[in-house]
Parts: structure tokens; sequence; C-alpha cells
């Protein structure tokens, strides 16, 4: 295993704004990394330290061995990036841009192809960009961020605009890099899609990194309680409160549903119960707490229970 | 391909799709052909021939035309790419920030140059079609104006990458870009004949002005076609001028030259150091 990205308490002030405030992480290769947080946490800041685009007021940033405010421009050639709200110069032809783009890493001709059928753009390569839809266009800059086959990945909100099963061909696309060892860093808002696609989660807040570890390991930190909802048999829900001693927590949810939160201890000694005879539900649903409520957790506004 | 290269291609196939190259070339040749056949008519009893005509109204016309478009097609070259967010994609790939400004530059000269040489030379084949004798020293001061066209094209593509280096947005770049168009083409001209009419030759020596002169690149230009020759010195009105003002073709070209390397170099300094 080896680092690819190293960031040493790196901080990034614009005047006043402390957009980026003493971060530190490590990423290794073969590695699904998603950077979270609200607009304004200093994500797009971070991914353009790491790319060298903008220099660090203190700290350093340290990609594929080489210190990025160095400017040494080779080590670009192993790195992929796609922005936020990709854009190419409407005139030309998708074709044409990736022509462009491979000749900038020095990669053959051919692989412009190759490029264009992986991402299903195939049909539109002689079309102008300006023809292309928000989708189109988010393909075509996966696309480029591809050239190459990076070792690094750095995607700023990639699946804006996607549906979802562009989405899920996305996701594709980005296990098949993981899996031949390129470390990906993607930030996102859309926390729901990650889960089961990244390996390790970065939370940010105000500039300032404030969780980093796999959903699992967040979770065991956060405590966070399991929903468990229960539908009731025939005889309603007053049966349920019964057998379950009429605690308080209970929640209704409708005529026939009733919710509980369990914390991860108590939830074993519950499905114990429950695997006796005569339970008062004929359905039972445990929802673990999601990277959404995860988010909140870490963010200090508890999710409202 | 050369990482230059390919930005240079680029940008001339931008160009071309864009329509600019188009443009500039027909609003060249269009106005030089009217120079031309508006401009030779009354030259019969005049000493000067008919391609010598042509030089001097051409060259009066490119001072305000050619900085003007090459204004146009450079201001918007970094901030506008910047706002767009193509820069930040294309600056993450293995290129130089200088790397960018040069191919830019070339790609930019080639459109211009291009435009230039079909808009002049489609005017001077269309006198030397009408039948009018053209001799050996015209053709060789309208290759000089042309060339010189195009160099003169350079120092404000220069020029216009540096207003674009150091403007915030868009609309910055614009007026800067337009100030400095007003300020070589009009402005600065007027202000030196103002500066001579009240010294009455006290204080301003020769020197003086030679210097005054090659600190606008539209002055050096102008002396470098409008006392080219002797001929064409008389037709424009300059035969006087070029007795006073002792500067050589060699340093003028300079001059052009340095116009042009100079905010080249300040534009890729200030973009090196500029943060996206």
């Amino acid at each position: 295993m080896s680092v690819n990205i190293q960031l040493n308490s790196v901080a990034k002030h614009f005047g006043r704004v402390r957009a980026v405030d003493e971060v530190s992480f490590a990423l290794s290769d073969a590695e699904t990394v998603a950077l979270v947080g609200h607009n304004g946490a200093g994500k797009t800041t971070l991914i353009k330290l790491m790319l060298g685009l903008s220099r660090p007021t203190s700290g350093s940033v340290t990609v594929l061995g080489q210190d990025t405010s160095a400017g040494n421009s080779a080590v670009r050639r192993h790195l992929g990036y796609l922005p936020e709200n990709v854009s190419f110069n409407l005139v030309l032809t998708g074709r044409e841009m990736l022509r462009f783009y491979v000749g900038l890493k020095g990669e053959s001709p051919r692989s412009v192809n190759e490029l264009m059928d992986r991402i299903g753009l195939a049909h539109a390569a002689d079309r102008r960009i300006g023809t292309y839809s928000k989708g189109m266009r988010q393909r075509l800059g996966l696309a480029q961020a591809l050239i190459g086959t990076p070792r690094v990945l750095l995607l700023d909100e990639p699946t804006t605009g996607l549906d979802p099963e562009l989405r899920q061909q996305f996701y594709r696309i980005v296990r098949e890099m993981r899996d031949a060892g390129t470390t990906i860093l993607l930030s996102s808002h859309a926390l729901n899609e990650l889960e089961g696609n990244a390996t390790r989660v970065i939370i940010m807040n105000e500039g300032k990194k404030i969780a980093d570890g796999s959903l699992d390991e967040l979770r065991r930190i956060a405590r966070l309680p399991t929903v468990i909802r229960m539908r009731a048999t025939d005889g309603g829900v007053q049966r349920i409160r019964d057998w379950m001693g009429n605690r308080p927590d209970l929640r209704q949810v409708n005529g026939h549903t009733i919710e509980l939160d369990a914390s991860p201890d108590s939830k074993i000694a519950f499905l114990r119960r429950t695997a006796g005879a005569d339970v008062p539900f004929d359905d039972i649903e445990m929802v673990p707490p999601g990277l959404d409520e995860l988010y909140a957790h870490f963010l200090g506004g508890r999710p409202s229970a | 391909m050369s990482t230059i290269a390919l930005l240079a291609v680029k940008e001339i196939r931008e160009g071309l799709r864009n329509r600019w190259v188009v443009a500039a070339t027909a609003l060249l040749a269009a106005l030089a052909l009217t120079l031309t056949f508006l401009g030779s008519a009354p030259t019969g009893n005049v000493g000067a021939g008919a391609l010598d005509v042509v030089v001097v109204s051409l060259a009066s016309l490119t001072i305000f035309i050619v900085p003007l478009i090459a204004l146009l097609i450079s201001h918007d070259a970094i901030v506008g790419e910047i706002e767009r967010g193509t820069m930040t994609l294309l600056l993450s790939y293995p290129v130089r920030r200088w790397q960018v400004l040069l191919g830019k530059f070339l790609g930019h000269l080639a459109i211009l140059a291009f435009a230039t040489l079909i808009g002049y030379g489609v005017a001077a084949i269309a006198l030397a079609a009408t039948g009018k004798s053209i001799g050996g020293a015209s053709w060789f001061a309208f290759a000089t104006m042309t060339a010189s066209s195009v160099l003169l094209g350079a120092v404000f593509v220069a020029i216009g990458y540096l207003v674009s280096a150091v403007s915030r947005d868009h609309g910055t770049a614009s007026g800067i870009a337009i100030g400095i168009w007003l300020l070589f083409v009009l402005i600065y001209d007027m202000g030196l004949l103002g500066l001579l009419v009240a010294d009455q030759g006290r204080f301003v020596t020769a020197g003086m002005l030679n210097a005054l002169l090659l600190l606008n690149p539209t002055d050096a230009y102008r002396l470098l076609n409008l006392m080219g020759t002797a001929d064409i010195s008389s037709a424009s009105g300059m035969a006087g001028t070029v007795q006073s003002v002792a500067l050589g073709s060699f340093s003028l070209v300079a001059a052009l030259a340095a116009w042009t390397v100079a905010p080249m170099a300040a534009a890729a300094f200030i973009f090196s150091r500029r943060e996206l």
C-alpha cells in the first residue's frame, strides 16, 4: 500500500476567511474516499490545493510524492480531475475536445475512441459540445478524467446532473478504477449514494476536518441508534406496546406500524427476543443510521428523533 | 505534438468555429478594397505610384483596426477561460502556465496573420489586375506594411493578455482594453502634439521626441511605414518629419518586438502567480 496524497496541517486563508483550517490526512492507493460537507466547507479548495492550482497558506500538500506548490507539472500526467460544473468550449465536438486532452497527456489518439465507448458517448462524438445535454457533458468530463489511467482521481461533485442509470454506470467505472489501484477522492452532497461506494468518508465543516473513517467506524463512534420498525398483526399496535413493556420511546408511525430507536447494544438483545415464539408483529425492518444522520451528528445538530 | 503546438492549433480551430477568422479577414479585405479603389482614383497626375498610395492609406487604417481586432480576440483569453471554468481543467493537465500563454499567442497570431495577409493581399492583387504599373520598391513597401501590420497585431495581442491576466472579470478586461486602444490610437498622439505646440521647441529635443514616439507602438508602426521610401514619405506628407526624426527601420522594428515581448513576459509572470 502506498500513500498517494498526503496533507500535513494544511491551511488556506482568503483574507479573513479560513477556507481550509489545519487539515491533515493521507490517502492510499485503491481507496475511494468521499469528501462531504456543506457548500463552502472547503471541499473544492482542498481539491484545488491538491491540483497545485492554489498554494496553501501553511502546511504542505504532497501528491504522488511531489509537493504541489513546487509547480512540477509532470506529476499531473498521473492525475485525473473532474471539476464541479465541468465546462468545455461549446464550438468544438466531443471528439476534438477529447483528442486535445489526450494529446496534452501524451497519450495515443487511439484512446479517444476507447474512452468515448467506455462512457457511452460514441454516438455523439462528432457533434458540437454545445448540443450536449448536462449529463452528456458530465460524461465527457469523466472521460477526460480517465485519460491515461490516472493513479489519482479527483472528482468534484461528479454525479450532479446524472440520472440514476448514469449514476450507477459512473460508480461502476469508479469501482473498476479503484480495483486497478487508483486513489479516488470524490466530493459530494448526495450522501446516500456514497453508501457502498466509498470505503472511507471525510466530513468537513467550515474548513475543518471533523470526522474521518469508514462508514462502520463512523457509525460506531457516533453511536447512533438503529431504527427498528414493526408492523402489527391483527391485534393492532397495542399488542406490540404490551409486548415491549409499554416503553415510552415507542413511536407510532401509522395505524399498524410502530418504531423504536435501538442503540447498538440493545439491538442485539432485542433481536434475541424476537427469536422467541408468538411475536406480535408480522414484519420487522431495521434501518441503520445513514450518512445523512451521521453527517448531521458530526456537525453537532443531532437528527430530529 | 508538443504542448504549445496543441494549444495553438486548438485556438485556431476555435477561431475558425467562432467565425473570428472569417469576420476579421472579411473586414480587412473590405476596407482594403474600398481604400484601394477610392484612393487610387486621383493618382493619375500625382508623382506617387498607385500601390504607394494604397500603402499609405492602408497603414493609416491598420493603426485603428488591427489593434482593435487583436485586443478583441486576446483580452478574454485568460480571464474568460477562468470565468467559464475551462482554465481550471486545462491547468490540471501537465502543462505550464507560460505554455498556455505562448500556445494561445501563436494561435491568435496565426489568425491575425491569416486575416491580414488575405485581406490586404486581395486588395493588392485586385490593384495589379487593373493593369496599373507597380514598381519593385512599391511591392517591397507593401510587403513591409503587411508584415509590420502583423507585428503590430502581435503587440496588441500581448497587451491584451496582460490586461486579461490582471483583470478580475471579463467586464473589467473589456473596459481596460478599450481604454488602452483609445490611449494608443488617439489620446497619446493628441497629447504629444499638444506638448510640442506648447513647448515651441524649448525643452523637447529631437532625442526626446524619438523616445516618446517609440513609447507608443502605433507611432513606431506609423513611422516604419509612412517614411519607408522616398515616394511614400512624400505621398504621406511625412517628408518633413523624416528629417527631424532619426529613427531607422531597425530600431522601429526592435521597438515593436520589445512591445510584444515585455507584455507577454509580464502577463506570464502575473498569470503564473494568480490563484484559481
